[in-house]
């Protein structure tokens, strides 16, 4: 028996850093989570998760360089949601980033975004040279 | 009185300035960065300043905000102030909680409770 094949919301997109095109892909992808009945946590976590990482491609990646972008690709189906987001940058080695929640690094103002990323994903990686980042928020065991 | 800028509310209540956000969602690093100067510039005007900041109504929180909480945390602090938030929702505390910010700010539960011992009525 063969059954139907899973409905599924993909897209891809490049974006410089504007923020009305940031927004509506936000928006985009929140629309698709509804309707595939991901409940408020999820979105608050997915939404953070991509602002985070888009801002990281933008600020650190591609070094706030307005003609640079940064490419967001996504595949929504009712158990899972796949995002990569990918820079212009050459890359970084995310092992090196001190971890912000010591407490001689509490008062530092940055380095917090990747941290928020690993703990509201269900998976976070970087794929060489490290300005690939592929996150998966899975709905049922996170 | 109260002060309106594009971003943010500022309300001086018997020397203690509670600031309140216009926007719900604080991801935006360019409304950060507006933000960031508006608090520099307000923790500057006071000798000691104290400063309660009240998340009431914000949905989202970037790790950009986190960044500028901690700088005015620490500019009211080299002032000899306080810096006090309130009103986070559960959601946006998690976050505080993750970065273990919660044990570097002083936060309460509601803009009220804040204020009690803080000088301002």
């Amino acid at each position: 028996m063969t059954s139907a094949p899973q409905p599924v919301a993909e897209g891809s997109v490049r974006l410089h850093e504007n923020n009305k095109e940031i927004e509506s892909i936000q928006l985009l992808i929140e629309g698709s989570l509804s309707q595939f009945g991901y409940p408020d946590a999820a979105m608050f976590a997915i939404r953070l998760s991509l602002e985070e990482a888009m801002m990281n491609g933008f600020r650190h990646g591609n070094l706030a360089d307005p003609s640079k972008f940064v490419e967001v690709r996504w595949r929504i189906d009712s158990n899972s949601a796949n995002f990569h987001v990918i820079d212009e940058g050459e890359g970084f080695d995310p092992e090196a980033v001190p971890d912000p929640t010591l407490d001689e690094n509490l008062e530092i103002p940055s380095g917090r975004g990747l941290m928020l990323i690993r703990a509201y994903m269900s998976d976070a990686r970087y794929h060489d040279p490290g300005n690939h980042l592929e996150m998966t928020f899975r709905k049922v065991a996170k | 009185m109260s002060t309106e800028t594009s971003r943010i509310r500022v309300t001086d209540l018997s020397g203690v300035l509670r600031v309140e956000f216009v926007d719900k969602d604080i991801l935006d690093e360019a409304a950060i960065r507006q933000i960031s100067t508006e608090l520099v510039k307000r923790v500057e005007a006071a000798a000691s300043p104290r400063m309660l900041i009240s998340f009431r109504g914000v949905e989202h929180l970037s790790s950009a905000a986190l960044g500028t909480l901690i700088t005015i945390n620490s500019l009211t602090k080299k002032r000899g102030g306080q810096l006090r938030l309130s009103d986070i929702k559960p959601s946006i505390m998690e976050v505080f909680t993750i970065t273990k910010l919660n044990k570097l700010f002083q936060i309460f539960e509601t803009s009220q409770k804040a204020l009690e011992g803080f000088g301002g009525k």
